[in-house]
């Protein structure tokens, strides 16, 4: 579903992603673990179009997304929820998800759809979404982001600053999208082992490059591994 | 010979007394062979170099923009033109043109301190526009629409029965640009200079680091008007008239153009300003006559070419003219550099020497979505 | 008594246009985090193109139309062309470059059309009503102002809270990354936004051209007071400027009716700092800063 072949992008002199290449089947989830600054967040966002790569391709869905903007790369299907959520705070919790799924006009997910899966976000559906917690606030950008439907969900970092609980129901919940509506998931994260519980596939960052990719078993059991490259 | 240029290089007071001295010597003579007409323009171009050189330094140096100077042309114009009246001689109502608009600009700069950006430029504005205004308020005292006028100045009897006036104007004149080249060649090259450089370019940054952000901004605003109010006084003894509608808003964004094109923080840069202001008009009036343009034309035409200056500038060329001779320089010394071996000079001193070439803030970013290198919204 | 009760109402008229231009300037400043110093001068141009409409014959209401919709449109190309490049650049250029806006038009506005101000017809009668044996300084006109303007602002109001379009204005307004992640088309809202703004400004123009006359410099002062209603009432907030605009209209009615009007910009300078030194961020914002 989401190919990526020798993405590189650059921020002035500093090389961020370095030749990247990953192959991401449709309705798995793939985790991307790395250190601070290994590239991950940059990673994300070149796919989504906010940045502009130096070389290489995307494709989604077999069609060449590489040098599209922003609005025609989420129209393509792709979704991101970006690092620190992105919710929009002076927005009600049910105007922040109206607007996810307003560029999908009548094909949009309604609503209810959302708050079934989140009935947290229903009780506080008028209200700005500045109130929310983190928990909340992770729910209503995954929401929001669902609302239009995407093939695709790019997640930067959904466990930051959750509690533990928090980070395994969100887990499970992303498992469970990927399973259920086929979803297509790459899961960046520094919190690895709850990444590589419900992963197909782990891939570790480092400088932007690839350094391993693997089947999560193995990589939660190479030890060296995780020590080098993710501090633990 | 290298004991004096160790000297020079060691004390800025040193060199800003060399410069003074060899730039007023060079003004000097070049006076001498102007005829009447171009002496009267340096005398123009002198007391326009003794605000711009203030603004430059406020804007570039501290990252402050007023557009309210053009009112503190006026508070000195007018102390000159009552004290001129009242029969002070000219060095003491200079004198006092200073002190005056040092004392107004006080209160104001202290305020403007507190103030940001737009903030700081629509307060400014307020001001530009309201302070004349006070003239028809109190028409007995600053005489209304019409204003004050003075007698001219008149030359000493020393230098002879026939030394024209408009000379003895632009000795007055110079002698005033040079005094203020003075104070702000020794404010930004010195301590004052390097902390208001740092304030522009991070006030937390500076703050943290123990500096005393709004002084500085206040001493920074506070030495700009006074330069005005100076240059305001020279306008008056060079033409004889103050007026409200001398003072008009547009007069304080035409010193934004001729600080913006000489680049911001640019003592040379103000000098190329001074120039542009005084010779703009002559050009535009032969260019609209040679083309039998109307009135209309003509009569807008300086306005127009400064704000295309102002739009044009903020578009393509950030450091003005100084900046952009500067970032040439620059680039020359890297290619010289690099094709000799060495390494690339890091030249963000120079180019970052203006606050407009330097990113201080995200300006309109939005909310999460970041890594830590800089996104292209 | 009756002054009182005449510079209230006076207040009241004039505060619906400063409300007009400060509902401008917000929107700009909303969207794009700029504070359009050419507002002034963009009314005045489209209120010069109304006024050649009616000059050739065209009704009012056609010189009316016809200036709303040059506003509508030289905002979205002042937008697009001359301020889109400095919107992500410090927020200094985008002083200079709206104040070299201001100068340029006002500039070639006086090659066109000459710097002698000259008259502009109002809507409705300019003759006081008369209560009891009184002649109030309040005019059908006046009426016609404040109720057009408070029309135009509940319009907007309606237009962001209540539709999709306007949901898309305010994400891209205040989280333009986010948004652009919604599929939302930023640039676009961003146009728009500007577009509607310099629309709201025109209508400020055509409404009180007939009192200052229509030449260059004539809003001069309604921008400088406009800015003032605006921060008054917090540079983020629609409603804040409607309120500012009324108040401060109806503020320095008092003052011009008591003082003089040479104290006018004075009083509203006073204002200014008065606000910016209490709450930086005006009356009526929500107390976040948005910037550090």
């Amino acid at each position: 579903m989401l190919e990526i072949e020798e993405l590189t992008t650059d921020y002035g002199p500093i090389r961020a992603v370095d030749h990247v290449s990953l192959e991401v089947p449709e309705g798995s989830v793939m985790a991307v673990l790395g250190a601070n600054g290994a590239g991950k967040t940059s990673l994300l966002r070149t796919l989504t179009g906010l940045v502009r790569p130096t070389s290489g391709h995307v494709r989604l869905g077999g069609r060449d997304i590489t040098r599209l903007p922003v609005e025609e790369i989420v129209r393509a299907g792709m979704a991101h929820v970006p690092e620190g959520r992105g919710v929009i705070a002076e927005l009600t919790v049910q105007e922040n998800l109206r607007l996810g799924g307003l560029y999908r006009g009548k094909a949009a997910a309604p609503p209810s759809e959302i708050y079934e899966l989140f009935p947290r976000l229903e009780d506080r559906r008028g209200q700005p979404a500045s109130r929310l917690s983190g928990g909340e606030r992770q729910m209503l950008s995954i929401g929001r982001a669902l609302m239009g439907r995407p093939r695709v969900l790019l997640l930067d970092e959904p466990s930051l600053g959750l509690a533990p609980v928090l980070v395994a129901q969100i887990m499970s919940l992303i498992r469970r999208l990927a399973d259920t509506l086929g979803l297509t998931v790459l899961l960046v994260e520094q919190n690895a082992r709850s990444a590589l519980s419900i992963a197909s596939r782990g891939v570790v960052l480092n400088l932007g490059r690839v350094v391993a990719e693997q089947d999560p078993q193995k990589l939660v059991a190479d030890d060296q591994l995780l020590h080098a490259y993710l501090g633990f | 010979m290298s004991v004096l240029r160790r000297a020079l290089g060691a004390s800025t007071l040193l060199r800003s007394l060399t410069l003074v001295l060899v730039v007023g010597l060079i003004l000097l003579i070049l006076s001498d062979s102007l005829s009447a007409y171009r002496d009267l323009q340096l005398a123009t171009g002198a007391y326009y170099f003794c605000v711009l050189a203030g603004l430059t330094v406020l804007a570039g140096s501290s990252g402050q923009i007023s557009l309210g100077h053009g009112a503190f042309m006026a508070v000195g114009a007018y102390t000159v033109a009552k004290l001129g009246n009242a029969g002070w001689a000219l060095v003491p109502e200079l004198a006092a043109s200073v002190v005056v608009t040092l004392a107004i600009g006080i209160p104001v700069g202290v305020t403007a301190s507190r103030l940001r950006g737009p903030y700081l430029a629509g307060a400014t504005l307020a001001f530009a526009v309201g302070l004349p205004a006070l003239a028809d308020k109190f028409p007995a005292f600053l005489g209304g629409e019409n204003g004050l006028s003075i007698n001219p100045p008149t030359p000493p009897s020393s230098l002879g029965a026939t030394f024209p006036l408009e000379r003895w104007e632009a000795w007055i004149a110079c002698a005033g640009a040079l005094v203020v080249l003075f104070v702000f060649y020794n404010v930004t090259h010195s301590g004052i200079g390097r902390s208001l450089r740092a304030v522009r370019d991070d006030e937390i940054a500076a703050s943290l680091a123990g500096l005393r952000v709004g002084r500085r901004q206040t001493l920074a605003f506070v030495l700009s008007a006074a330069s005005a109010g100076l240059g305001g006084g020279l306008l008056v003894v060079v033409t004889q008239l103050a007026t409200p509608g001398a003072f008009p808003l547009q007069l304080s964004l035409t010193l934004l153009a001729g600080v913006v094109i000489g680049g911001l923080g640019s003592l040379v840069g103000a000098v190329w300003g001074a120039a542009l202001l005084v010779l703009l008009p002559n050009w535009t009036n032969d260019v609209a006559s040679s083309f039998s343009l109307s009135t209309n034309v003509s009569h807008n035409l300086p306005l127009a070419v400064y704000g295309l200056v102002l739009i044009v500038a903020m578009l393509l060329w950030p450091s003005g003219i100084q900046g952009g001779v500067r970032a040439i320089a620059t680039a020359l010394r890297g290619v010289v550099a690099s094709r000799s071996g060495r390494g690339r000079s890091d030249g963000s001193e120079d180019a970052g020497a203006n606050i407009l070439s330097v990113r201080v803030s995200s300006g309109a970013g939005g909310a999460g979505g970041g890594g830590k290198p800089p996104s292209e919204t | 008594m009756t002054k009182f009760i005449d510079l209230t109402l006076n207040g009241i008229s004039t505060g619906a246009i400063y409300a007009a231009v400060a509902l401008a300037l917000v929107l700009i400043w909303r969207s794009t985090r700029v504070v359009n110093f050419a507002q002034g001068a963009m009314l005045m141009v489209t209120t010069y193109i109304a006024s050649a409409v009616i000059g050739s014959g065209g009704s009012y209401l056609l010189g009316f139309v016809v200036a709303l919709a040059s506003g509508f449109l030289l905002g979205a190309v002042v937008e697009r062309v001359a301020v889109r490049p400095v919107e992500s650049a410090p927020p200094l250029n985008a002083v200079i470059l709206t104040l070299g806006l201001y100068t340029l038009i006002v500039a070639v506005a006086g090659m066109i059309w000459g710097n002698t101000p000259r008259s502009f017809p109002a809507a409705f009668s300019l003759r006081g009503y008369t209560v009891g044996g009184t002649t109030l300084l309040f005019t059908p006109n006046d009426t016609f102002i404040v109720l057009v303007v408070i029309a135009v602002a509940v319009a907007l109001a309606l237009l962001f809270r209540g539709t999709s379009l306007g949901l898309r204005m305010r994400a891209a307004a205040f989280a333009p990354e986010v948004a652009r992640l919604l599929g939302v088309r930023v640039g676009r809202m961003l146009t728009l936004g500007w577009a509607l703004a310099a629309m709201t400004g025109s209508l400020a123009g055509v409404l009180v051209a007939p009192s200052v006359f229509l030449g260059p410099n004539s809003f001069d002062p309604i921008l400088i007071i406009g800015f003032v209603a605006a921060v008054l009432g917090g540079l983020d907030s629609p409603p804040g400027a409607v309120v500012g605009g009324l108040a401060l209209g109806v503020t320095l009615s008092y003052v011009s009716g008591y003082e003089g009007s040479a104290l006018v910009p004075l009083a509203a300078l006073a204002i200014l700092v008065i606000v910016l030194m209490i709450r930086p961020t005006g009356l009526f914002s929500a107390t976040r800063e948005r910037r550090v």
